[in-house]
């Protein structure tokens, strides 16, 4: 059943400085809005327990691309589609094109943002597992200034993350340290088009001959938030790329994720299928 | 209630309405424009696109008050003075339609698509129309109303 929509409060701040100012007047009270693909799908069936909204989508503030020697720093209200359009990106980070590629259909893209894609927190959101291969920071923004902090350490839990009532996304940054890397990622759904994961995979590693000398694993559904695969990359970090070392990364990987069952999927099959991603990743290494 | 004023169709619209209210309600509602469908109301099926300052949307997902100050284009607005646009003429002439309710989205998708790409390639083609789901085709029809809209000139 559809919501009323006259029970909502929602008001468009003109600058970001404004949002903050209400957000900091009155914490909690307020939920910020962007794309409206997640919050608005609440509305639609009368789930949205939210009643007062703040739009940020108008802000060109939180939307923006800024290229550096050494990251690139995308605005929270960056959109799918602005993000598969930059080039600096494309040619940075692969994983972040492919996974913005299949958020969601072309008009969901136009709408959803970055920053909207981490903050619901879903545990299977499309982006979060790039982010977390390639170490992005995040950016917190309120009306007493910015904090950043490791984006593996942003999701707390279920739904939960590291910001606080006054605060909103201000960026995500990504360094750009990845050349010479392997990459990798795969979403495994019911089609291409459109699905939420059943579980997903992204890794880089880069190799010296045959030695892994770095490598990070990002999953979503793996467990109750996106992570990152600590010890599955311990277990592999400086190994010899071989039958053992692929025997031992599936075992780590398996022991250190918690999938659930649920209507997409069952823990059994999230946890095999992980473990054949990152099989996959890790023979193609071998190459 | 907020007031919120956009471009529709070349027309422009001062209406008040609660600010949450979905686009696709203020556009089927208050401005009696309903070939604009409701589908899924979850943004999956593409039903209820329009453009948005020339950028597909579905208009199900767009809070009343963040199209203010917007150009928007539904379904009515694609055909001039009575006119078929070609791409509508090329989903008549292909068979691209048939219960009619994914149609106005498709059209509108498949506007987006040749503005982006002129000359799309199928995987093109089945990309820019993956959020439009049709339960009636099997889609071979749409994909060959797009191409022959594309060869056509459709623009």
């Amino acid at each position: 059943m559809r919501s009323d929509a006259a029970l909502f409060e929602l008001e468009a701040p003109a600058t970001l400085d404004a949002v903050l100012a209400q957000i900091a007047a009155e914490p909690g009270k307020f939920t910020a809005i962007a794309g409206g693909t997640e919050l608005m799908v609440a509305l639609g069936t009368g789930r949205l327990a939210q009643r007062s909204l703040l739009s940020i989508q108008h802000l060109n503030e939180l939307r923006f691309i800024g290229v550096e020697d050494d990251a690139i720093h995308i605005g929270a209200g960056t959109t799918f589609t602005d993000i598969r359009r930059n080039a600096a990106i494309a040619e940075n980070f692969p994983l972040l094109i492919q996974s913005a590629s299949w958020t969601g259909s072309v008009a969901n893209q136009n709408r959803g943002t970055l920053g909207g894609n981490i903050c619901n927190a879903s545990p299977a959101a499309d982006t979060p597992p790039a982010l977390l291969a390639y170490g992005a920071t995040v950016t917190l923004i309120s009306a007493i200034g910015k904090r950043s902090l490791p984006y593996s350490d942003f999701h707390l839990g279920y739904k939960r993350t590291a910001l606080r009532p006054d605060e909103l996304l201000h960026s995500i940054s990504v360094p750009r340290e990845f050349d010479g890397y392997r990459q990798y990622i795969r979403k495994v759904g019911t089609r291409n088009a459109q699905a939420i994961s059943k579980v997903a995979l992204a890794c880089v590693a880069r190799m010296e001959g045959d030695v892994i000398a770095d490598i990070r694993i990002g999953a979503a559904s793996l467990a109750d938030r996106p992570v990152r695969c600590g010890a599955a990359e311990a277990a592999l970090l400086g190994r010899r790329i071989d039958e053992a070392a692929i025997r031992a990364g599936r075992a780590t990987l398996a022991s250190e994720a918690k999938p659930i069952d649920d209507i997409r999927s069952t823990a059994m099959y999230r946890a095999a299928v992980a473990e054949n991603l990152l099989e996959e990743f890790l023979r193609s290494l071998m190459i | 209630m907020a007031n919120v004023k956009f471009n529709v169709n070349g027309c422009e619209k001062s209406i008040e309405v609660p600010p949450m209210k979905r686009l696709l309600d203020v556009l089927r509602e208050d401005l009696h424009l309903t070939g604009t469908k409701e589908g899924c109301g979850e943004g999956e099926c593409g039903a209820c696109a329009v453009l948005l300052d020339g950028e597909l949307v579905n208009s199900c997902l767009v809070p009343a008050l963040q199209a203010n100050g917007a150009r928007l284009c539904t379904i009515e607005g694609v055909s001039t003075e009575g006119r078929l646009h070609p791409i509508q003429r090329c989903f008549l002439e292909k068979g691209g339609a048939q219960c009619g309710i994914c149609t106005p989205g498709m059209i509108l998708a498949t506007h987006h698509l040749l503005d982006k790409y002129p000359e799309p390639t199928m995987e093109q083609i089945q990309e820019g129309l993956a959020g439009n789901l049709c339960r009636c085709t099997g889609y071979m029809r749409i994909f060959e109303a797009v191409q022959k809209a594309a060869a056509g000139g459709a623009r």
